[in-house]
């Protein structure tokens, strides 16, 4: 019913969505999990209160969280192409992405932490454990249910963010949809790439669950 | 030198509503090889106390010494290699729930370096001794409670200290479970010479176990000694309060089991409620039919609003006027029934 080019474009749509989404959530992984640590312990009842790092990393989170993603990308612009050499294009838009996403997930993160009872991480304590390895042994180990079910609502709404990366020619699902479903009223490759997208969100997301329920031993 | 000794140590706490002194001139003195008992209502500031035992919580004035070494003193890396040689349990556990019974109790071992072969073997040991074997491979949240405490007392006695602080940790546990908890403290204390502190609200458990006490009121000790003593003699109204509440005491099992030695006699059990308690029921008795009777227990319970007295008496094993007594006690409306060994459990309730 299409012609073989608008098939082409929308599995290209699928890999450039897949490609800009995993590898923003891994680098946004990369500094919003030590962020999200930070957050955790430098706040007033953590394991090492630090009123100011706290604060700076808590006005950054809230700053960046606010700014509406689509006015982001093109803020990020001039940064992008200093690192990238170029600002458009899939791979462009990744750094907007990664941008976004660290706070997001820092919070998430933080929250998780926040989670593991203060009584386990007293026991350690009292047992001589240091700061760093209540953090990689306790906090992050009694914590990884939470983190990784954070993961999937984190993958979940970079994909989303990355529909807009139309705005500087980043390519995947949610552009196509803007640009024939929107733009062109060709309403069936709009539901097609959309459902599309519902797919791979539900995929993950279960995949996610999956994990997570795996992990959990309590 | 005692082996832990805390002297003037006051402990504030700065909060919206202004300075809570959860520790106000607080002074102590545990000697090794010891079981001591901290007991208090909830706010008292034993909680508090114990922390400053291992520098949990820092004290804001007051010095803390432990096995001879002043904690304010220790650098970070110190402090926490001290706190190797000094166990905690809990009244939640606070067992990583995300690891196995084993992991949990290696990971003490961990912290220090041990190989994960060695800290295998020894976790294995300490099953043995809290009788868990069997639960290597479990998970936390697949043990009772009583289970729970047993590997948190493993996971304490890994790094082989000479001390272990237990805080409110029958709390949380039924009478049954407690006893054995306290069983298997007291056997760590004798095999191992370990110094124990026990944290708690319970008179009970004080009295089981318990070789000297505190006992502490807003964020003082009221009185301190040994445990008989205390027991025999409160001074304070806190620990007169605390005995009140301590009722039912299952100390009375020895009591009884030498009474029981000596007499081995005929038992009954006579229950009464308060109309009958005007006349002295038990002197007339004893006038009336010439015969000496042991008490071996008497307690009054409010049931439903009344207060119902019972008593455990006991007559010579060759007396004959068993009947007679009988029919004399339903002419004054108290029941009595012979009792076997069943009331040694505390399985006999009043109707």
């Amino acid at each position: 019913m299409w012609s073989e080019e608008v098939v082409t474009m929308i599995e290209n749509g699928i890999v450039e969505t897949l490609y800009m989404t995993l590898v923003s959530t891994f680098f946004g992984y990369l500094f919003g999990l030590p962020m999200g640590v930070l957050l955790c312990i430098t706040d007033k009842d953590g394991l090492k209160p630090n009123r100011v790092i706290y604060k700076i990393l808590d006005v950054i989170a809230n700053i960046v969280r606010s700014i509406p993603f689509l006015i982001l990308l093109i803020l990020l612009i001039p940064f992008t192409r200093l690192i990238l050499g170029k600002s458009y294009g899939s791979t462009a838009t990744i750094v907007p992405l990664v941008a976004a996403a660290i706070p997001f997930i820092a919070r998430m993160v933080e929250s998780s932490l926040k989670e593991v009872d203060a009584g386990v991480v007293e026991a350690a304590r009292a047992m001589g454990a240091g700061t760093f390895r209540i953090i990689v042994k306790v906090l992050l180990v009694e914590g990884r249910t939470s983190i990784i079910t954070g993961a999937t609502i984190a993958i979940g709404t970079i994909l989303g963010y990355s529909a807009m990366a139309g705005a500087v020619g980043g390519g995947g699902l949610g552009d196509i949809a803007v640009r024939y479903g929107y733009y062109r009223y060709q309403t069936d490759i709009m539901i097609v790439t959309v459902v599309l997208l519902v797919l791979t969100v539900q995929i993950f997301q279960s995949v996610g669950m999956f994990i997570a329920k795996h992990l959990d031993k309590r | 030198m005692a082996e832990i000794e805390i002297s003037h140590v006051y402990k504030t706490f700065k909060t919206k509503e202004g300075e809570v002194h959860a520790l106000n001139d607080v002074s102590l003195s545990i000697e090794a090889g010891d079981i001591f008992g901290i007991i208090g209502m909830s706010g008292a500031g034993k909680s508090t106390l114990v922390r400053c035992m291992n520098y949990l919580e820092t004290p804001t004035e007051g010095s803390v010494r432990v096995q001879g070494q002043e904690l304010s003193e220790l650098s970070n890396k110190q402090l926490r290699k001290k706190r190797e040689n000094i166990g905690m349990i809990f009244q939640h556990f606070n067992l990583l729930m995300q690891k196995s019974v084993i992991e949990n109790i290696c990971f003490p071992l961990y912290i220090q370096g041990v190989s994960k072969k060695k800290a295998v073997k020894r976790a294995e040991e300490l099953l043995k001794i809290v009788g868990l074997s069997d639960k290597a491979k479990a998970y936390p949240s697949q043990l009772s409670g009583g289970q729970k405490q047993r590997v948190a007392i493993a996971r304490a006695l890994a790094s082989n200290p000479k001390i272990l602080l237990c805080d409110e940790a029958t709390s949380a546990l039924d009478p049954q479970t407690t006893s054995s908890i306290l069983e298997l403290l007291r056997k760590i204390n004798q095999d191992f010479g370990i110094t124990i502190v026990i944290i708690t609200h319970q008179m009970s458990v004080v009295r089981e176990i318990c070789k000297n006490v505190a006992i502490m009121k807003e964020g003082q000790i009221v009185e301190k000694g040994d445990t008989i003593e205390i027991f025999n003699h409160p001074k304070s109204d806190v620990a007169k309060e605390l005995l009140s509440s301590d009722v039912d005491s299952p100390t009375d099992k020895e009591t009884i089991h030498t009474a029981s030695n000596i007499q081995n006699g005929i038992r009954v059990r006579i229950v009464y409620s308060e109309n009958s308690a005007f006349e002295p029921v038990i002197s007339n008795m004893i006038l009336t039919f010439k015969e000496p009777v042991n008490i071996l227990k008497a307690s009054t319970k409010n049931v439903g609003g009344v207060a119902k007295g019972e008593m455990i008496l006991e007559f010579k094993k060759d007396f004959a006027g068993l009947s007679e007594v009988q029919k004399y006690f339903r002419e004054r409306n108290i029941d009595m029934e012979v009792v076997d060994d069943k009331w040694k459990e505390g399985v006999i309730n009043v109707e």
